[in-house]
């Protein structure tokens, strides 16, 4: 599965559940959303391969 | 995990809440949010509101949602001139304009200034942030009475209220600490009344309502705020969440409470002391109003105008 988040990319090719996959990372669920495929997904979402997913960054500031 | 309310297939957890929705429970919830704020604390009082907004996910929000509720609202919008990124956001404010087919009042600051939001922090010696506030302060202002509007209504959210809260008691700056609120009173008929209905709506509410109702909103963060003090304050506001949810939404009610018993004792206000520019004839604390100031040193021969862009003229 292809995974985008920040600005970069990365290929994983195991199923994960998303909240392991932000704890891998060492993001905070309370700061990304997770998009699997254009739908929002909920943390206990099992991530599989040719998946597409998208990390989204909700902060922001200035 | 499953909608708390319907059953259907969940698309967010809201953990300070203890539920669980799926994308139309999601919709409705968050809109019911808006709603009851707005008529909670009445900040619209039937007037007619104008959004200021920038192309990010709370403004568009925003400007989408009270629009769907039938509350009929133009936009303003300050074009910084920050290369791609204020190409994108304009890009994103003109689509969401044509979307609700309404108004949006641009105010660009390259074509009017003559210079670019850095540029115009190197003169007034700020840091881009402070330059831009003031800017987007004064235009916002100008617009709404200029152009016969009652109410600025902004995008601000729990996270940002919590944000500036936390660093406010860090420092413990107390002339800014009791400034916060969910409205600024319009003064004299030279401050524009403004107001926030995103107030108890966290960023990542925000974010979630503007993915599923497919909101089409600029996700990079602006370049010039990549060292802001906020976006720390927000990190560790959000690792406390993470760990004990519903301390931002405490932590911000418990502020509206201090603050509705402070009024009860003191009367205070934005606009106290301050006076009128001799310019303008818009709020100054001083002879000159910030940005009559900023013109002055820009040495630019033209005056405050902004651009109209109707969706129906397009």
């Amino acid at each position: 599965m292809k995974i985008e988040y920040d600005g970069k990319v990365m290929e994983l090719d195991r199923p994960i559940l998303v909240y392991k996959l932000l704890e891998k990372l060492s993001l905070n669920r309370e700061t990304y959303l997770v998009v699997v495929n254009d739908r929002l997904v909920t943390e206990d979402h099992r991530l599989l391969p040719g998946d597409h997913v998208r990390l989204i960054r909700v902060v922001s500031g200035g | 995990m499953k909608c708390k309310v319907c059953g259907r297939e969940a698309v967010i957890k809201l953990k300070a809440y203890n539920t669980s929705l799926c994308a139309d429970d999601f919709i409705s919830f968050f809109e019911k949010r808006v709603e009851e704020t707005i008529r909670k604390y009445s900040l619209l009082k039937n007037g007619r509101p104008i959004v200021a907004v920038s192309g990010g996910k709370d403004s568009l929000t925003l400007w989408y949602i009270l629009n769907k509720l039938g509350v009929a609202a133009d936009g303003i919008y300050v074009n910084l001139g920050i290369g791609e990124y204020s190409l994108n956001s304009l890009e994103k404010v003109k689509k969401m304009a044509q979307r609700l087919n309404r108004k949006v009042y641009i105010f660009d600051v390259c074509e009017i200034v003559g210079k670019n939001i850095e540029g115009i922090a190197r003169i007034m010696k700020r840091v881009p942030c402070s330059a831009c506030g003031m800017v987007k302060r004064y235009v916002m202002n100008r617009v709404c009475l200029d152009m016969g509007y009652d109410v600025v209504l902004t995008g601000h959210n729990l996270d940002d209220e919590a944000s500036a809260l936390f660093g406010n008691l860090l420092y413990w700056r107390e002339g800014y600490l009791w400034k916060k609120d969910l409205t600024l009173e319009e003064k004299d008929g030279r401050l524009s009344r403004k107001a926030k209905p995103l107030f108890l709506c966290s960023e990542r509410e925000t974010a979630a309502y503007a993915i599923v109702s497919r909101i089409d909103y600029i996700y990079e963060e602006c370049p010039l705020s990549f060292d802001a003090k906020s976006l720390v304050y927000k990190e560790v506001l959000n690792r406390i969440e993470e760990i004990s949810p519903g301390t931002k939404i405490a932590f911000v009610k418990g502020y509206l409470k201090m603050l509705k018993k402070r009024k009860a004792f003191e009367e205070e206000g934005d606009g106290k002391g301050m006076g009128v520019c001799e310019v303008c004839g818009y709020p100054a604390r001083g002879l000159r109003c910030a940005m009559c100031r900023l013109m002055e040193k820009s040495d630019t021969s033209k005056q405050i105008a902004f651009i109209e862009y109707n969706p129906e003229e397009a």
